[in-house]
């Protein structure tokens, strides 16, 4: 039953397309480099404005929605988990073409029409464990920026957080259209 | 004075609770670590790695700390029953800017989120009369995403318990790896619609590998187990043996007409701290 891992890969965002197209299911991947949060009111916010005010398609979208800290000027992440990946299905699509983005990483997966546009956009959905806040938080070095905090509160808002060697992150959604998630049920 | 030293056990309560996992639970998750191979082991890796940094480091283990929810058995001559639930709410909200907590209660109609955790209804406390003068009160914080794969179903009582088992099982599969499994599932059987679902919550404060001490009950725990098992979703329903650690079972008597049955689902983060207030004022956090 459990699947095998196939690959490790180690890599620094931005990923390039042809790197993102070898990755397959059962892949492991540890990231460095920023991600930037987002749950669903910031999918939202994202899709209505004209211009994001950050390099998005430099990053990877991370569904989360930490806890963090203020200490004096400076945000400090106290846990930092993913958050349920299928509340943001009927924004994805739309997010992943306006954003250019290549990596997605959350948890639980997502259906819908989802694969189809991570093929159609070579993008990759990598799942990390979900309630694992406090070991996330070891591997985010910095937080460099948040955005709309005040508008959309802490777990809403979207957190611009440099990673090293983010992960064990399985790839569970491919480019080629394979889904971990779709192999369940098989002795019901 | 004896209500601020209460508030710090109150808070030291919530702190153990978000960032120290009960024995049982730690045992479970080890013995699944153990089975597993590939995927389900490195997720599992990730989750015990997880336990000890949290209890290191007193960071709280999931960013979702959840809403807060207490079981509280009051004994009747305790001399702080009239302000048990005021010490318990004020507490809440210290604990959120100390420990911290996120703050997770918002408004349903406006949106607003009160950013201490505590709001309309809310922290949640379940009450229950005891003798004596202590009070014991067990957190049990609950994340969302756990919550959310929550079911109710009102069966024609001719489904019967085979039924309800089918139910069970196929409600579990569709939950898929939302709930962050391995899960502990909790059911409640009969009742009427609140009490299958309080039920269902209630029996999760059971350790886990703890049977029902009915026995027919236990052997239809044993059962969902078992098969809930073998559908494969695994932890994070990424594949695998382990999609539950446990599965609870109460019951309630019925009315003729309605067999409900209410499911409350619990994250492998299966979350339980314990704290006893003595009449003197003087307490333990277990």
């Amino acid at each position: 039953m459990g699947g095998e891992i196939i690959s490790e890969y180690h890599l620094t965002l931005p990923i390039e397309s042809n790197i993102i197209k070898k990755l397959r299911i059962k892949d492991v991947l540890y990231i460095s480099g920023n991600l930037f949060t987002a749950r669903d009111e910031a999918h939202k916010l994202m899709l209505k404005i004209d211009k994001i005010p950050f390099e998005i398609s430099s990053m990877a979208l991370y569904h989360c929605g930490p806890l963090m800290k203020k200490n004096g000027d400076n945000w400090k992440v106290i846990s930092a988990g993913p958050t349920t990946s299928s509340r943001m299905e009927l924004y994805e699509e739309d997010f992943i073409k306006k954003s250019g983005i290549n990596l997605i990483i959350g948890k639980g997966g997502m259906f819908s029409d989802i694969q189809k546009s991570l093929q159609k956009y070579i993008c990759v959905y990598a799942s990390y464990t979900g309630g694992v806040g406090a070991l996330a938080a070891e591997k985010i070095e910095k937080v460099i920026d948040v955005f709309w905090l005040e508008k959309l509160g802490m777990p809403e808002a979207t957190w611009i957080l440099k990673v090293k060697e983010f992960g064990p992150l399985i790839v569970s959604m491919d480019s080629e259209g394979n889904s971990l998630y779709n192999n369940h049920n098989k002795n019901e | 004075m004896n209500h601020e030293k209460i508030k710090k056990g109150i808070i030291q309560l919530i702190k153990k609770s978000q960032t120290e996992l009960p024995k049982d639970v730690i045992y479970a998750l080890k013995k699944a670590y153990k089975s597993e191979t590939g995927i389900a082991k490195k997720q599992l890796n990730s989750i015990l790695k997880n336990i000890e940094l949290s209890k290191k480091t007193k960071h709280p283990m999931c960013q979702d700390t959840g809403i807060q929810t207490f079981f509280v058995n009051v004994g009747v001559n305790s001399p702080y029953i009239s302000e048990i639930r005021d010490l318990i709410v004020t507490s809440v909200r210290i604990a959120t800017d100390e420990i911290p907590l996120r703050p997770n209660t918002v408004d349903p109609i406006s949106g607003i989120n009160n950013m201490d955790n505590t709001g309309d209804y809310i922290p949640i406390i379940n009450w229950n009369l005891i003798d004596g003068d202590d009070i014991e009160i067990t957190a049990l914080p609950k994340g969302g995403g756990s919550e959310n794969m929550s079911k109710l179903s009102m069966f024609k009582p001719e489904v019967g318990i085979e039924g309800i088992k089918d139910y069970i099982v196929e409600e579990m599969i569709k939950a898929g790896g939302n709930p962050c499994p391995p899960t502990i599932v909790g059911v409640g059987i009969g009742g009427g619609a609140d009490l299958s679902l309080k039920l269902g919550k209630k029996s999760l404060l059971r350790p886990v590998g703890n049977r029902n001490s009915n026995k027919e009950i236990a052997k239809i725990e044993e059962e969902l187990i078992d098969r809930i098992n073998k559908s494969g979703i695994g932890p994070m329903g990424l594949g695998g043996k382990t999609t539950v650690l446990d599965v609870h079972i109460e019951k309630a008597h019925r009315h003729p007409a309605s067999l409900a049955v209410g499911i409350s689902v619990q994250c492998w983060a299966d979350r339980r701290a314990k704290m006893i207030i003595h009449a003197d004022g003087s307490w333990e956090v277990k």
